[in-house]
């Protein structure tokens, strides 16, 4: 059982159970440790999971302990260095947890350290709980806000949408952007991280631009995560925000940046400038609140009638889907510590994922971890944008393209007129005649095929081969003259364009005909 | 009759010609052009059967019944994926008439100028010519018997590769393309000879010559460019006719064939464009050297079952077919009429994507699809559709490789780089129908077979779009 205060969570479900026990694990539960998320002990023995009477008979029986909340120094102290500890751990502010682990020589598997690489999204268990913590946050504002998220027309009166600002589009960013959006509220969201823009506006959301000139490093190179940003981005930062503050209704903050004390991103003044009634949300208040109103676990109201809800158990709120969420994070960690499906731990330290995660091995504090090969998003390319075109640039490209194309026509229409003019010359002027009709027949025959569509080619080729049959005048006229061979070629040339000219009409007819409308 | 009349009769059938090849700029105005051309053809006929010497006119009528039955006949049993062979045959016949008629045209100005009995309006044609006229004749039969023999025999060789009868790899004989230059020399030569003597050998001589060109050239040509083979053909069924024309002084042909010969011209140009190469090359046979290694291409090829892409096809709003020769292999065409009707009755938005050269003839696919009852205005073109990619859910890619290959974009040193290719990859899914692992027609690695988003359906396209029918309701 979870022994934090208000935590409701549980690291295994029946459901996961089941898996595990594909995996070849057996699988124990302390009693009522899924109570609080909905899982009855019953459900769990319905699953094939032994129910144990307390805490120290499973640290006892069981290799393997998954569990949510950082573990206390007693539970640490059930450690041996066969036993394999898979919990939240947060390594980087826990130093005497880790010395614990050490001397009591277990592999610990912290789940916050999971790398953010694609191989690794399964058991990103920070993620999945972001994606609740998110999605609560809205709920939440929604419970503290006295009206409509969504605007409406009634007979009592028109109703204006709440205006909702989100700001940091991680992944419990943008879980609130998708919740706050389908709840029907207008959206802003802001980030450092230039890329994510996309992303949001995917979501249904306005993503606020700053007028900064600077270079805004991506979070290519820190894993896919915020990085600090320079004194002046700040300041513009801040100034967009004093902007938009009056007008919005509900805030949520969560903007975190591994590792450091939650930055100050709204204002006391900000807070001061906002309508009586608005709530912020802050999902940072456990590393200090990007308010620094914040108090954290509880919720305040200030003076002019702002609600700052600095609650930071926003998963353990909603404990039966974040337990099965968890749950599953834990399962797919230990599919991979189970290569072969048989029950037995290989704890390959070369894996860029188990090695990332695990903070303490075989009595070594293996914290910070080395860099992962993989890195987590590939680097944005710089962005070619061409360059917009002034109207005049616009013209005088239109000019110099109407002028290549003048010279092109003159210059084939001069060769043409001048290879026409040395061919009338040397011929006679009974070929002439005939020599125009050909050339203008090419150029209406140029013309005219240019707008055929293109999906009627093959009626096209068909109907030009019937006409192109019209060489059957030729044999016509030369049937009626002279010696047998002369009737026999054309008799057979009058036979074999028969068939092209009857079967080219027909089949250009039947085509035809398919072609229907919707 | 008078010569006038038949004159008069020749430029209204010339006018209906024209009509009839622009009235094919629309789907609807279609159906009507195509009477203007019958109209047309059947006044030409006419006024020639009854204009001054045509002789013989029942044995003339007796045949063009008998030639318009069979004519007839296949038309009406031909199916619509044997379209590009039919259309070939029916190039080669016009060939074969244009030797004939230029051989007939040789004879009787033989006959004419030995000052032997003549009669027939040619005849009488040749006999008020004077000498550099007659000169300007050979040469235009000459032209005419050429260019015949070309369509003749490459007609022939494109029908078999069409037809599955010969093997549709590029094949050539030993010395490559220094036999066809030989052939062309032969034939020069051959027209020198035959201008200065005027004797029926040479002409014999040079037709086995183009007769072999034909064949050569467009045995050297793969299986997937019989578009452009197909349009160059019917191209150069048009220059015979009007080189004919020319040589018999009918201005008739001579508006005709040129219609036809520009036609197919344009009609090439068009393919070739579509696949970014230049005639030469295509006519040249095979692909280039690529300039550099090939991009490499990364991950694995992620199969799917039906199951699944029914699942994906039941969640998606707007849905992208994108058919090739693959579909009209595997006669798939009505199976995948139908999903579409399943699909688009559930409220979907299907539409079809199709490339200038999917298939082996321009239109292909298109005609194909109209067989199938695909209303055509859901079945778009490339530049119509290709930015609506990203904004659709599911594409499905039936029997076609190189028109979806995103390396044509992404990589410089591939074969077919800078050749417009349909985008599906920016897809939110793609699905490829495809029978197996393995690459096109231009043995270029497909990077769409590995992306994350695309799952590889394999199978028969016929028997895997049945599939997905019966789990779609």
């Amino acid at each position: 059982m979870e022994l934090a205060a208000g935590e409701n969570r549980v690291a295994m479900t029946p459901d996961s159970a089941k898996q595990l026990q594909k995996l070849g694990y057996e699988c124990l539960v302390e009693t009522g440790a899924g109570k609080k998320a909905g899982f009855a002990d019953a459900a769990y023995e319905e699953a094939g999971v032994t129910v144990v009477a307390d805490a120290a008979a499973l640290w006892a029986q069981s290799d393997i302990i998954a569990k949510v909340r950082i573990p206390t120094d007693a539970e640490l102290g059930h450690m041996t260095p066969e036993k394999t500890l898979i919990t939240f751990f947060n390594p980087g502010g826990n130093a005497e947890g880790l010395e614990l682990a050490k001397e009591k020589g277990g592999n610990v598997i912290a789940m916050e350290m999971v790398p953010r690489i694609s191989r690794a999204q399964k058991m990103d268990a920070l993620s999945s709980m972001a994606n609740i913590a998110g999605y609560r946050a809205v709920i939440e504002a929604g419970n503290n806000f006295g009206r409509f998220f969504t605007g409406q027309v009634t007979a009592a009166g028109k109703v204006p949408p709440a205006k909702v600002l989100v700001v940091g589009a991680g992944v419990a960013g943008l879980a609130a952007i998708g919740t706050s959006t389908s709840l029907g509220a207008i959206t802003y969201a802001f980030d450092v991280r230039p890329e994510v823009a996309e992303q949001v506006e995917s979501m249904g959301a306005e993503f606020v631009y700053l007028d900064f000139e600077e270079e805004q490093a991506d979070g290519s190179g820190s894993g896919g995560y915020a990085s600090v940003s320079s004194p002046e981005f700040r300041e513009a930062q801040l100034a967009k925000f004093r902007e938009l503050a009056p007008e919005m209704d509900i805030v949520i903050t969560t903007a975190l940046i591994p590792n450091r004390e939650a930055p100050e991103l709204w204002t006391e003044d900000m807070v001061a400038s906002m309508k009586r009634g608005s709530v912020i949300i802050d999902l940072a208040a456990e590393k200090g609140g990007n308010c620094k109103l914040t108090v954290a676990d509880e919720k305040i109201v200030t003076e002019n009638g702002v609600t700052i809800v600095g609650y930071t158990d926003f998963p353990s709120r909603m404990a039966t889907q974040s337990s099965t969420l968890y749950a599953t994070n834990i399962r797919h960690m230990m599919a991979d510590l189970t290569p072969e499906k048989d029950g037995k731990v290989v704890h390959n330290m070369d894996d860029d994922v188990i090695r990332g995660a695990t903070v303490a091995y075989q009595g070594e504090i293996t914290f910070p971890p080395p860099p992962p090969k993989t890195k987590a998003i590939a680097a944005q390319k710089p962005k070619e944008k061409a360059p917009e075109l002034t109207p005049e640039e616009k013209r005088a490209n239109e000019v110099a393209a109407f002028k290549a194309q003048t010279k092109q026509q003159v210059t084939l229409l001069g060769i043409g007129a001048v290879l026409l003019l040395g061919v009338g010359l040397i011929a006679p002027a009974s070929f002439m005649q005939h020599f125009i009709v050909f050339v203008l027949s090419v150029f209406v025959g140029f013309q005219v095929i240019w707008n055929v569509s293109h999906s009627l080619h093959t009626p096209l080729m068909a109907v030009t081969n019937a006409i192109s049959s019209i060489i059957i005048l030729g044999a016509l006229m030369q049937i009626g003259s002279g010696s047998w061979i002369v009737i026999l070629l054309a008799a057979l040339s009058v036979f074999m364009t028969g068939i092209n000219i009857f079967g080219g009409f027909l089949v250009t007819r039947r085509m035809l005909a398919m072609f229907q409308k919707s | 009759m008078e010569f006038g009349f038949t004159t008069a009769a020749y430029v209204v059938a010339a006018v209906l010609f024209i009509l009839s090849l622009g009235g094919l700029s629309g789907q609807e105005s279609a159906k009507r052009a195509v009477w203007y051309g019958i109209v047309g053809m059947a006044l030409a006929v006419f006024a020639t059967l009854i204009g001054p010497g045509a002789g013989l006119w029942w044995l003339s009528i007796i045949l063009i019944v008998a030639g318009g039955a069979i004519g007839m006949y296949v038309a009406k049993k031909v199916e619509m994926t044997e379209m590009p062979q039919l259309v070939a045959a029916m190039h080669s016949l016009v060939g074969l008439a244009a030797v004939f008629v230029g051989y007939n045209a040789h004879f009787t100005m033989k006959a004419v100028t030995s000052g032997a009995d003549y009669h027939g309006a040619f005849a009488e044609l040749v006999a008020h010519k004077d000498g550099v006229e007659l000169g300007i004749l050979s040469v235009e039969l000459f032209l005419g018997i050429l260019i015949g023999a070309i369509t003749f025999t490459g007609s022939v060789v494109a029908y078999g590769k069409l037809a599955g009868k010969v093997t549709s790899a590029a094949k050539k004989l030993p010395g490559g393309h220094m036999l066809n230059i030989g052939a062309a020399v032969i034939s020069v030569i051959c027209l020198i000879w035959y201008m200065s003597t005027g004797g029926f050998f040479p002409l014999f001589l040079m037709t086995l010559a183009a007769l072999f060109i034909g064949y050569h050239l467009i045995m050297g040509i793969g299986g997937a460019d019989m578009p452009v083979v197909v349009s160059m053909l019917n191209s150069y069924s048009g220059w015979a006719a009007a080189a004919i024309g020319f040589s018999l002084g009918n201005d008739l042909l001579i508006v005709v064939g040129a219609l036809v010969g520009s036609s197919g011209a344009i009609l090439s140009y068009i393919m070739c464009k579509a696949m970014n190469r230049s005639f030469i090359s295509v006519i040249l046979g095979g692909f280039g050297g690529s300039a550099g290694p090939a991009m490499e291409v990364e991950g694995e090829q992620v199969a799917i079952d039906a199951d699944g892409v029914s699942t994906a096809l039941d969640e998606a709003d707007s849905i992208v077919i994108v058919p090739g020769y693959g579909m009209a292999v595997a006669q798939a065409q009505q199976n995948v009429a139908e999903l579409t009707r399943k699909l688009r009755a559930k409220g979907k938005e299907v539409r079809f994507a199709i490339h200038p050269v999917a298939g082996r003839l321009p239109g292909h696919m298109n005609v194909l699809l109209a067989e199938a009852k695909v209303p055509y205005d859901i079945v778009l073109e490339m530049d119509e559709i290709n930015d609506d990619f990203p904004e659709t859910d599911v594409v499905i890619v039936i029997g076609s490789n190189d028109i979806v290959n995103p390396a044509a974009q992404e990589d410089p040193n591939s074969p077919i780089a800078g050749m417009p290719v349909l985008e599906v990859w920016k897809a939110k899914q793609v699905f490829v129908s495809k029978r197996g692992q393995g690459t096109g027609y231009s043995g270029i690695e497909n990077p769409l077979f590995y992306k994350d988003n695309t799952r590889m359906f394999y199978g028969d396209a016929k028997a895997s779009v049945g599939d997905l029918l019966t789990r779609i309701d």
